[in-house]
């Protein structure tokens, strides 16, 4: 339960952060640390236009997409306090239930019988079909690390391993970001503040909604950022006492928010049709861990 | 005893009322007996469940010796899936069928063909001598036949039954083969004879023996690369015989590798690498094709494809768990499988049952046609929409609970597996995951662009709602796909009774690890409910605030662009796109385009049609060189009568004839040894 907590608290600064490392690191004055919240408060608050063509899909899509994001934040551990639901094999049910909400808010995307939003839809569910095998080859790896099977029992026995399971930490990490920002639909896959809607994936999708589903979308979405970003923290810091974890904790967000801002400042968005090479890298890279795992428990042939 | 002549006789009742009942009746008393004959078989599967066994000995005659029927847990859990589907099945053909009712021959034959299909069906489930066996069979392949080619008068149809029908008759020469072999060297057509087999001859032989079976029982199930009938049959068929094909038909192969492994219990681990690797290519190849498909119906045929690739896998670990003393993984692989089988039989029917509807509310299938039906058809898009889940493997559903213990079994494997076999297990794992990605990528493609959107068609009919009673079936199927995601515990004590049945093959477990999992899938079914709880939640607080907030309605934003949207809509095939894009190397696309030229434009086209390339090397090259090799003997076939007559003769002659000269010939050869 703390671990939900704390992600909450992440969720509030993290997107705050990169737009303001955005900012500085292009020397604009940028909005406030708590802008983005503003958005999010100022929208539920709004009315909402809805398309003719849209049914009830479109109606329960934002919800639904939110709710599985919430949930999947109670699988996370913090440390060594379990997450609310804890049981062998969470981390697939972690994947699916993000799954779930990818797969309304595609269905929502061509509901409202756009093409720009269907182009996103298309190009949302190739994307995240290629980013989980990723995920579910490194949770592989660390399962086969430490002979557990649940984020928890993972998370806390990597800690008490050698240095060298920080060496796979450390790529863990690497992929775990990338991933962060494949499923957050940031650079380098996909722009957040393009204008040009053939360029888009995740704006595009969301297109039309507005008002509380809109405000949904983008709270769920600061979420997620700090879910992926506690994962990665839990690589490095197993069973710490809270006085030291709970400060670690938060400046691992606010690196790896300054780290996502500075990539964003710096970097092009990739071609459309390069995003896929770049997501199988990913894959490669986590079977390049597999293969370090294998080395290390002296398994390989 | 009694219970299995009651079992014969009501079909056998059901046949002889038929000529005399009106044309409206006929269907109502077939499913008359299909009720009471699934009552019967269902209530001696749930005892069996209970505990006891069923057993009963035929005498036979002096072919078949005698006919053994045993009934125990895995048939038991077999016959309640057929019952389910076939029952639903049945009630939503009812319907479905009322608008053919001019075609009277045609019903009378269907409506018999479906008795003598669940008859076979559960038959296959309980007989155990391979004579009878095969029998059965034949008379379930060529009832599905019958059933399959229920508009014979389109060419298209014809071909795909005759395609199901030869190959249903290789899979049958394989099992004729495997049972004759066993026949031949045991004396006995007994079932139990296999494991005397495997007991007398060693590994080796019976690991042949097995392959000879699997093929055999894979044709039917539909594993890459023996599933080339399955694309062409199940969209052939009406609805709710593509819904039964694709739900019990090929899980009829299922069972039978099932029932050979129990049988069998030798090389498991062997036996375990090899149905993973034919499963994950399956798995994977199935739903790479089905994205690409532009039909509805043969979209989800080769969905079916993947399906059983996932029940495959977990067949496979079950095996090979067993095969290396690791109950966990064993009972995990196995309990995926059983449950998956049940799982697919829901999710595909009701796909396939939805498809029919919408067939019969629009007369086509093909998607690109459709768009936009989720407003004149809103149960129908919806239950739609819960099959696809479902079939994803996306919680709370069914399809997760399985795909889980099948997940589960993998991880489980993981740090127990040797150096060389860790790679199996990880490319498993890919490939589960994969299939997932895909299964996602296709349903939100087919669920989008036949019920979102705007229409991309315009129909001259009105498009309605199936009456209630066609949708009815529907709701009993959702409740079950609903009911499992939400309390697997349920089900999963139901599968530990097949299940121990495969964990008592190791003479060292008595049990399964069913007391863990019990655990996990209560955590599971708690997140859940809490999904389900909390989604209710938002959903309420949305409603209230936008009570008071001011909602409009609008056009979808265009983007500046203010003119008619209808055409401009993504289609399925715009849909697949980057995704066939970047499998071409693997995919098959043949496409015909007339690019747009000129300043003024006229006449432009594109069409592309996804092909099979394993139909294309397995099927179409060595049919090509036959029919090359046959077509230098076409001056046989002149059309004249009276040479026929002397083909028939010639070859009753030498029929007669080569056993005799044969004959003179060993004389002769003894004559001259003697010299």
């Amino acid at each position: 339960m703390l671990s939900a907590i704390l992600i909450i608290l992440a969720a509030i600064f993290y997107t705050g952060i990169i737009n303001r490392t955005k900012s500085i690191a292009s020397g604009r004055k940028g909005p406030g640390l708590f802008q983005h919240l503003a958005d999010a408060i100022r929208l539920f608050r709004k009315g909402a236009v809805y398309s003719n063509t849209t049914s009830f899909v479109f109606q329960i899509a934002p919800t639904i997409y939110f709710s599985t994001v919430v949930i999947a934040m109670l699988l996370v551990p913090f440390g060594d306090s379990k997450g609310l639901f804890s049981f062998q094999g969470d981390f697939i049910l972690f994947a699916y239930i993000l799954a779930l909400g990818k797969f309304f808010s595609i269905i929502a995307a061509l509901d409202t019988g756009s093409s720009f939003e269907g182009m996103g839809a298309s190009r949302e569910a190739l994307f995240s079909l290629f980013a989980e095998p990723a995920f579910f080859i490194l949770m592989g790896s660390l399962a086969l690390l430490t002979g557990y099977t649940s984020f928890h029992e993972i998370f806390a026995a990597l800690h008490l391993g050698s240095y060298t399971t920080y060496a796979v930490a450390v790529l863990g990490a690497f992929v775990l970001v990338m991933i962060s920002m494949i499923e957050n639909s940031r650079m380098p896959i996909d722009d957040p503040k393009t204008h040009l809607e053939l360029t888009m994936i995740h704006e595009v999708m969301i297109l039309d909604n507005s008002g509380f589903d809109l405000g949904l979308i983008l709270s769920a979405g600061y979420l997620k950022f700090a879910i992926y970003a506690t994962l990665v923290f839990n690589l490095f810091v197993g069973t710490i006492h809270y006085e030291y974890s709970i400060p670690l904790f938060f400046l691992t967000q606010f690196i790896l928010a300054v780290f996502m801002g500075l990539v964003e400042s710096f970097m092009a968005r990739f071609r459309m049709s390069h995003n896929p090479q770049f997501i199988v890298v990913l894959t490669s890279v986590t079977l390049l861990i597999f293969f370090g795992v294998l080395l290390l428990i002296g398994k390989f042939i | 005893m009694e219970a299995l002549r009651l079992f014969l006789t009501i079909p056998l009742i059901a046949f002889l009322a038929m000529p005399f009942l009106s044309i409206k009746w006929r269907g109502i008393v077939a499913y008359l007996a299909v009720i009471l004959n699934a009552i019967l078989s269902s209530y001696i599967a749930i005892n069996v469940l209970g505990g006891e066994n069923y057993q009963f000995i035929f005498s036979g005659n002096t072919v078949t010796g005698e006919i053994p029927v045993r009934i125990d847990a895995l048939s038991a859990w077999f016959i309640l899936i057929i019952n389910f589907t076939i029952l639903t099945g049945g009630l939503y053909g009812i319907y479905y069928m009322r608008e053919y009712l001019t075609m009277r021959n045609s019903i009378t034959l269907h409506v018999t063909a479906f008795i003598l299909l669940h008859t076979a069906l559960l038959s296959l489930c309980g007989l155990q001598n391979s004579i009878v066996f095969l029998l059965t069979w034949e008379i379930m392949a060529l009832s599905a036949f019958m059933l399959v080619i229920f508009e014979h008068n389109k060419v298209s149809t014809i071909k795909a039954g005759v395609n199901f029908l030869i190959q249903s008759h290789v899979s049958i020469i394989f099992l004729l083969f495997g049972f004759v072999w066993v026949a031949a060297k045991t004396g006995s057509y007994d079932f139990l004879a296999i494991s005397q087999f495997t007991h007398e001859y060693g590994n080796s032989v019976s690991l042949v023996l097995f392959i000879f079976l699997f093929i055999g029982f894979a044709i039917k199930a539909g594993f890459v690369p023996f599933h080339t009938w399955l694309p062409y049959a199940h969209p052939a068929a009406p609805a709710h015989i593509s819904g039964i094909m694709s739900g019990v038909l090929i899980k009829i192969g299922i069972y039978g590798i099932l029932r050979i492994i129990l049988l069998q219990n030798s090389n498991l681990e062997v036996i375990g690498y090899i149905i993973i690797t034919f499963s994950a290519i399956s798995g994977i190849y199935g739903v790479m094709l089905a994205i690409l498909q532009h039909n509805l119906k043969r979209l989800l045929a080769y969905h079916s494809i993947e399906n059983i690739g996932i029940i495959g896998l977990g067949i496979g670990i079950g095996c090979v768990g067993l095969g290396t003393q690791n109950s966990v993984v064993a009972s995990l692989g196995f309990a995926g499988a059983l449950l998956h089988t049940l799982n697919h039989s829901l999710f595909k029917s009701q796909l396939f049952f939805t498809a029919g509807i919408v067939y019969q509310a629009t007369h086509t299938v093909q998607i690109e046609k459709l768009g936009g039906l989720i407003k004149k058809m809103p149960q129908t898009a919806f239950l739609f929409l819960i099959a696809a889940l479902a079939i994803s493997g996306l919680p709370p559903f069914n399809g997760f609970i399985s795909e889980f213990l099948i997940y589960s079994g993998l991880y489980n494997w993981l740090p127990n597996a040797a150096s060389g076999i860790l790679i199996t297990v990880i490319f498993s794992i890919l490939a589960l995951v994969l299939i997932g990605g895909l299964a996602l990528l296709c349903f939100t493609k087919a669920f989008g662009v036949v019920f979102l959107g705007n229409p991309r068609y315009h129909f001259k009919h009105q498009i309605t709602e199936a009456p209630f009673g066609q949708i009815l079936p529907l709701y009993f199927i959702t409740a079950l796909i609903v009911s499992i995601g939400l309390f697997p515990n349920a089900f999963l004590s139901v599968v530990s009774k097949p299940l121990n049945l495969f964990i008592a093959l190791n003479q060292n477990y008595t049990s399964t690890n069913i007391g863990d999992n019990s655990e996990i899938l209560r955590m599971i079914s708690v997140s859940f409910a809490s999904l389900f709880a909390f989604s209710a939640l938002v959903f309420g607080i949305r409603r209230m605030v936008q009570h008071q907030q001011v909602i409009s309605a609008d056009e979808t934003w265009g983007c500046g662009y203010t003119g008619e949207t209808t055409k401009m809509q993504y289609t399925a095939n715009s849909f697949a796109r980057s995704y066939s894009k970047l499998f071409r190397f693997i995919l098959l696309i043949f496409k015909k385009e007339k690019a747009v030229e000129n300043v003024f434009p006229s006449h432009a086209e594109f069409e592309s049609n996804p092909y099979d390339k394993v139909e294309r090397v397995l099927i179409d090259k060595p049919i090509q060189s036959i029919r090359f090799f046959m077509s230098k003997f076409a001056f046989l076939q002149n059309g004249r009568l009276q040479y026929y007559i002397i083909y028939g003769v010639t070859f009753i002659l030498a029929i007669i004839a080569i056993p005799l000269i044969f004959e003179k010939l060993l004389q002769l050869i003894e004559i001259l040894k003697h010299l």
